[in-house]
């Protein structure tokens, strides 16, 4: 059935670049590529980086952000037309009452969930809706770590000077102070729930370092990091019967008369009649925007990350920032087929993986930040000509996987990364014996609604914790830092929700009055679109089927 | 040089094309057929289960989430013509295979049992306590012949029901929840639940306390670092670049 004959997973004339790999792999084993000088950084991205090469964005036409630049894909979204018509929506019967509804239930949104649980907010009054199923989430697919400070030769503020390095000095410093500060906090809040975290002989946390950052403070679990902390407060959240509901995602916000956030429309997947939620703050914890596609590039990310946060939050006037940068990750599967652009974890790297060219040379340190990092492999592949090409026409780099066994010893890459060996497995490749070929992949949302250290968006009563929200990374998010990001801001926002409600009334009247008036924004602003936003779900249906497709049941 | 570079965006696109685009039908050359609800449909060999159902004409609003193999959420059931066995897999994980009969198993109704962490003794019979049907285990193995993730899962019910939190927490580690385990069980056992249960008892009490968060938590609550910080976020952007150089310099690395 195989179009090519393979050989342990790989065509013949890849197996050729391979040996050259194994030829080098002992004289590179304790020699590494010099770190990129900051100026040899600018010049790798200016040149190759998908953010800064021209053609992939435009200014925003309307709305807080008006002239502000972000990708097309996502200015689509802002200059799309809602999915409901406003006036034909009862908002009068309300279905849910609570005092905070939480939009998504990955880490972000759990936490929030717990700690408002844990401040004062009864069970029954707190409620997250899911598009899919509650841990639906990117945090799921977190493999590498999260990073705390927590070793002694570590501080929160040398974790600080990575962060404001890694993304550019743009980064909201107090934001920052709050993530860094806050992390062994979370850290330990999880362990104390029953997270499993790897250690060292002696019981201390087994850490290790990431791209751009200067200590080994990067805690894991195997490569099942963002698995099991999400598995862990999901059934906590469970255990304490807090409202949640699933495959209902919300498809707008709702106002008060007076602009404030006081509930949400949610559309039933299964059955698509919508109900109301009247709540007193909302948080927001809808994730990224990797299946945006943006520049057609492949993406590491959940089936739902399909940016509904900043849209719906835009709508209602909140304040984005950051939006003109994507997080290309610089290792995704480039082979084979089936796995394309699924993550590689940076934690091989750190474990002693290198990426090496089709002639078995290295050509960059492999732990710069990651937008460096992929900007270097993009340049090998398509300024030096020095990429691999796999059978449907990708080009890759190697990374050389077998080295990490090499290094550790023997079952270290089995034991470390279990999930990633299965997965190769699964379709032919043995990675403990062969290299792996990557490519950047898109990973991550940047910028996002512009948060303070407790998640308070320019919009009262609205929240927003984890990738959705902007201000933290800067220009570019460093491994290990969203787990956290939603672990810290999660806990955050859930606390000062908690806060927040005690001294406010419900609002008396639910409106779609921000909708209406965005609607008219877009017609003042002639834009003529048939696109609707959110769009939910991407759409990876056959061509040949939507042409024949027709629409008999409405 | 600016045009040159547009183009390259649009060369990597194009190579990209295939994952971010859909498939263009000239270019394949295999083709299979696979079942669903015992209809046929043709479709490039080749794909994952879940791409071959999307290509069939599928859009996923349940049965689908992270594509990746780590949350469970595409289980899937199938047999193979000519075979009577009836097989599990993750349609996101297993390659589309000619002749296959498909079912997506997007929910099992299975029970959780609540319980207080912080006040549940570290007692082996814990499990037993919450979830009883574990003592009903013919020891069929079926569930671990069910796992996609090729788990021991019959040996860690049995650990369970000797109330071994270590190798319960150990073999259960890789579970990704996605419930086929209990819904094949004859014993109506819910596996992955009740190893939940016994990774957060052994995180929790069963690990000792990892003496550097402890400390660090408490500095931080102190104010310990307010002073450094203050410092740090009072620096020019320059000043600051200077400060981060010289530490990516000095850096750990392995």
């Amino acid at each position: 059935m195989a179009e090519l004959k393979l050989i342990n997973g790989y065509p013949e004339y890849m197996r050729e670049s391979i040996k050259l790999v194994e030829k080098t792999r002992n004289k590179r084993l304790n020699t590494l590529p010099k770190q990129m000088t900051m100026e040899e950084r600018d010049e790798v991205l200016r040149t190759y980086h998908p953010d800064y090469v021209e053609g992939g964005k435009r200014a925003i036409r309307i709305g807080q952000n008006k002239g502000d630049i972000a990708p097309n894909e996502v200015v689509d979204l802002l200059e799309a037309y809602p999915v409901i018509e406003p006036d034909e929506l009862n908002l009068n019967e309300i279905d849910y009452d609570v005092d905070i509804l939480i939009i998504g239930g990955g880490l972000a949104g759990t936490s929030a969930a717990i700690l408002a649980n844990d401040n004062g907010i009864p069970a029954d009054k707190i409620l997250i809706a899911n598009k899919l199923r509650h841990g639906d989430a990117n945090s799921m697919m977190a493999q590498g770590g999260t990073q705390a400070a927590d070793r002694p030769n570590d501080s929160p503020v040398i974790h600080y000077i990575d962060v404001m390095g890694g993304g550019h000095f743009a980064n909201k410093p107090d934001v920052v102070k709050a993530l860094t500060e806050d992390a062994p906090v979370a850290i330990k809040w999880l362990s104390e729930l029953g997270a499993i975290f790897d250690r060292n002989e002696d019981g201390t946390f087994k850490e290790l370092t990431g791209g751009g950052t200067s200590r080994k403070r990067m805690h894991s679990c195997q490569d099942y990091t963002g698995m099991e902390e999400l598995r862990v407060l999901r059934d906590e959240f469970r255990n304490r019967d807090i409202g949640n509901i699933e495959y209902s995602p919300v498809v707008e916000l709702l106002t008060d008369p007076s602009g404030k956030a006081s509930g949400a429309v949610l559309w039933n997947t299964e059955t698509e009649e919508y109900k109301i939620v009247r709540a007193k703050a909302i948080i927001i914890a809808t994730g990224g925007f990797g299946r945006l596609h943006i520049r057609h590039f492949p993406t590491t990310n959940h089936y739902g990350a399909t940016a509904d946060g900043i849209v719906l939050a835009y709508r209602a006037g909140a304040k984005l920032r950051d939006t003109d940068t994507v997080q290309y990750h610089p290792t995704g599967a480039a082979y084979p087929q089936q796995i394309i652009g699924l993550l590689l974890t940076e934690k091989l790297r750190t474990s002693g993986a290198q990426p090496i060219n089709v002639h078995g040379e290295q050509f960059v340190f492999p732990l710069e930040p990651r937008d460096v990092e992929a900007s270097a492999i993009i340049r090998e592949c398509y300024g030096n000509n020095n990429g691999v090409e796999t059978p449907t026409g990708m080009r890759g780099v190697w990374l050389d996987t077998p080295l990490i066994d090499i290094k550790n010893g023997k079952g270290t890459t089995e034991k470390a990364f279990p999930a990633m060996v299965r997965m190769f497995k699964r379709f032919g490749v043995d990675m403990i014996k062969d290299p792996v070929l990557v490519f950047p992949t898109l990973h991550y949302q940047n910028g996002g609604v512009e948060t303070d250290p407790w998640g308070h968006t320019n919009i009262e009563g609205l929240f927003v914790a984890g990738e959705v929200s902007g201000g933290v990374h800067g220009k570019n998010r460093l491994m290990g830092n969203s787990t956290l990001d939603c672990l810290v801001f999660g806990r955050r926002s859930g606390i000062e929700a908690a806060k927040y409600v005690k001294n406010v009334q419900h609002a008396g009247e639910l409106t779609l009055k921000h909708v209406e008036k965005y609607v008219s924004m877009l017609k003042d602003e002639k834009i003529e679109t048939t696109r609707k936003a959110p769009i939910l779900f991407p759409d990876y249906r056959g061509k040949k089927v939507l042409e024949r497709k027709i629409d008999l049941m409405h | 040089m600016e045009e040159k570079r547009r183009d390259l965006m649009e060369e990597i696109a194009e190579a990209n094309s295939s994952a971010s685009s859909g498939i263009d039908d000239k270019k394949i050359k295999h083709w299979i057929h696979i079942y669903v609800l015992g209809k046929q449909y043709k479709v490039p060999a080749s794909l994952t289960i879940m791409q071959a159902l999307e290509y069939a004409g599928y859009r996923f609003n349940k049965s689908v989430g992270c594509r990746a193999g780590f949350c469970g959420a595409c289980s899937t059931m199938y047999r193979v013509e000519g075979d009577y066995k009836i097989k599990t897999a993750l349609a996101c994980q297993t390659m589309a295979e000619d002749g296959m009969y498909l079912v997506q198993i997007p929910f099992s109704p299975a029970v959780k049992a609540k319980y207080d962490i912080n006040n549940e003794p570290y007692d082996g019979n814990v499990f037993l306590k919450y979830y009883p049907e574990l003592a009903r285990c013919v020891s069929c193995n079926t569930c671990t012949k069910t796992c996609p993730q090729d788990l021991q899962v019959m040996d860690y019910v049995q650990a369970a029901i000797k109330g071994d939190f270590q190798k319960v927490a150990e073999w259960s580690f890789d579970c990704i929840q996605c419930g086929l385990c209990a819904v094949r069980c004859p014993a109506e056992i819910v596996q992955y639940h009740a190893a939940q249960l016994g990774r957060r008892m052994y995180g929790k009490y069963g690990l000792s306390e990892e003496p550097n968060i402890v400390k660090r938590v408490e500095e931080i609550m102190s104010g310990k670092f307010e002073e450094e910080f203050k410092k740090v976020m009072s620096l020019q952007k320059d000043e600051l670049e200077k400060v981060y150089v010289k530490q990516q310099n000095e850096r750990e690395i392995y």
